[in-house]
């Protein structure tokens, strides 16, 4: 050990944990072979995907299951608690084995029993479904809550100059109730984008999985942990950035908040 | 000639053969154990001004709200433009419109100004007064633009057409939702207590638009406590106590010379 190493003990420490110079963290970080960079931007893409298409259909479950428990009828007002109070209460993880493993399955003998072949489920079909299934129980407490602050004058207001129920969903109640909404379906997106990793356990290759791959196979556990919490932060910020842009927008006729202090 | 003229040469012209506009027979509404209206009945000819008139929980905002079945009634008959509302049973034996596109065609037809304006709040006044012209009746989005700076103006609003509801004072917001009221042409406008949420000082220019529109023959059923001028530009006053029509007739004789008691106690003490 040399003198400088002694006096340095933040150097010693990089160095245990990183195997590689500045020049090899770049090598390993490289989207080109051999470098895992690509690997890694390729799971955040997975990750996205599922991410999008789980809050999208998260979205039109929570919607529909909006309406339907505050003005359906008994049945469906009942089903419907049932599904929010279930999904809300079992941890995701394991409605994620659940709804993967045996969804496939029942699925398959199905098809089977009515003298189909078996289906091979492509794991973003999967992934999608079941995340959009869990968001959707969330969605529908976000989305009826956001129903129930509008004020309702302007729902009356739209009945009384003859709009029929589907154009008074377009055109007054959802957009009324966006600026409530959007505070919590942009909790549920950021969730969504994180829960991806969950699916890394049904062997969906997402980027905690390709995370998981690049860090073994080069034992740089640390810098392929760190650039991965790097993606997904970095996901967060550009996530904030739209939202900030869609929350403005959808408050545009109401009055800024600052200005009542 | 004062507005109490016109009001009487106008009165008079309706009950020569004038179409009846507005048809209700001896409508009953419960909320519950609650009996509002026990039994009331009103008609409103074109150009007529119907002011319905009561004290607090006398069923007058609950008897304008059933006209468009904004309240569906317990029992009786509404027509409307001379076509009866169908009424059916659901299962909770509720009384409700049975026909979804018949009451959607009717309210279509009756503007309805409320208390608390109840304009849109994520539209401009402009896109609040073309909203119903354009989804609703199917009227081209340019000549409903049109139609709706023409009315915007009327109101004294031309230059707000690109401002939101809540960047506006409470009479500005009425003036704008009268106007929305305006837009779809209405058969018969319903006016539910249009200035009971204004500050007073705000009070006068709404009851001016609503006053215009009256004396160029407007047909109107109007709710309200402004006693002097309901007696200004009403054709015909109905005073309602306790869910029946306790007095009704021109406004001359209902305030100059009331013949129920409660109605010269009402007038006392609201003047």
């Amino acid at each position: 050990m040399t003198a400088a190493d002694a006096s340095n003990p933040g150097a010693k420490l990089i160095d245990a944990f990183l195997p590689a110079s500045a020049a090899g963290i770049m090598e390993l970080l490289s989207p080109v072979a051999p470098g895992w960079g690509g690997t890694l931007l390729v799971g955040l893409l997975h990750s996205v995907e599922i991410a999008i298409g789980a809050t999208c259909l998260g979205l039109m479950i929570g919607t529909a299951g909006a309406f339907g428990k505050l003005y359906g009828g008994p049945v469906t007002r009942d089903l419907l608690a049932v599904y929010t109070t279930v999904v809300r209460a079992v941890p995701e993880l394991v409605l994620i084995l659940l709804l993967y493993y045996a969804g496939t399955d029942l699925i398959n003998q199905v098809l089977t029993a009515i003298g189909y072949q078996r289906i091979d489920i492509s794991g973003l079909a999967a992934g999608i479904f079941v995340l959009g299934f869990v968001q959707g129980a969330y969605s529908t407490e976000v989305i009826r809550g956001a129903i129930l602050a509008i004020p309702q004058g302007q729902i009356e207001a739209a009945r009384a100059y003859g709009m029929s129920p589907g154009l008074m969903l377009r055109r007054i109640t959802l957009p009324a109730m966006l600026p409530f909404a959007i505070p919590g379906l942009a909790n549920l997106w950021l969730i969504a984008t994180k829960d991806t990793a969950l699916l890394a356990v049904v062997g969906f290759f997402e980027l905690t999985l390709a995370t998981r791959q690049a860090a073994g196979v080069t034992k740089a556990y640390l810098l392929f942990y760190l650039a991965a919490g790097a993606l997904y932060l970095a996901l967060s910020l550009f996530s904030n950035l739209i939202i900030g842009r869609v929350e403005a927008w959808s408050r545009r006729g109401m009055p800024s908040v600052k200005e009542a202090r | 000639m004062s507005a109490v003229d016109a009001a009487e040469v106008r009165s008079g012209e309706a009950q020569n053969g004038a179409a009846e506009a507005i048809h209700v027979e001896n409508l009953h509404k419960k909320f519950g154990q609650l009996h509002v209206l026990k039994g009331v009945s009103l008609s409103a000819r074109d150009g007529e001004v119907i002011a319905i008139i009561g004290g607090s929980g006398s069923g007058k905002s609950t008897l304008l709200r059933c006209i468009n079945c904004l309240e569906n009634p317990t029992s009786g008959i509404i027509r409307v433009n001379g076509e009866e509302i169908k009424l059916k049973a659901d299962s909770h034996g509720h009384t409700v419109p049975a026909d979804r596109k018949q009451i959607e065609r009717i309210r279509s037809k009756l503007g309805m100004v409320f208390q608390n304006f109840n304009l849109w709040s994520h539209m401009t006044l402009i896109e609040n007064v073309i909203e119903v012209p354009v989804h609703v009746l199917g009227v081209k989005r340019n000549e409903a633009i049109v139609q709706a700076e023409k009315l915007l103006a009327r109101v004294g609003l031309a230059e707000k057409r690109d401002v939101y509801p809540a960047f506006l004072s409470g009479g500005q917001q009425q003036r704008a939702a009268i106007a929305r009221a305006l837009a779809i042409n209405p058969r018969v406008m319903l006016f539910d207590e249009p200035t009971s949420a204004l500050d007073p000082e705000l009070v006068g220019e709404v009851l001016k638009v609503i006053g215009d529109l009256a004396r160029e023959g407007r047909t109107m059923v109007l709710v309200t406590h402004e006693m002097k001028f309901a007696r200004e530009v009403a054709t015909h006053v109905v005073y309602l106590y306790n869910g029946l029509v306790e007095e009704e007739g021109p406004p001359e004789q209902l305030f100059g010379a009331p013949k129920s008691e409660r109605l010269k106690q009402f007038i006392r003490n609201i003047g």
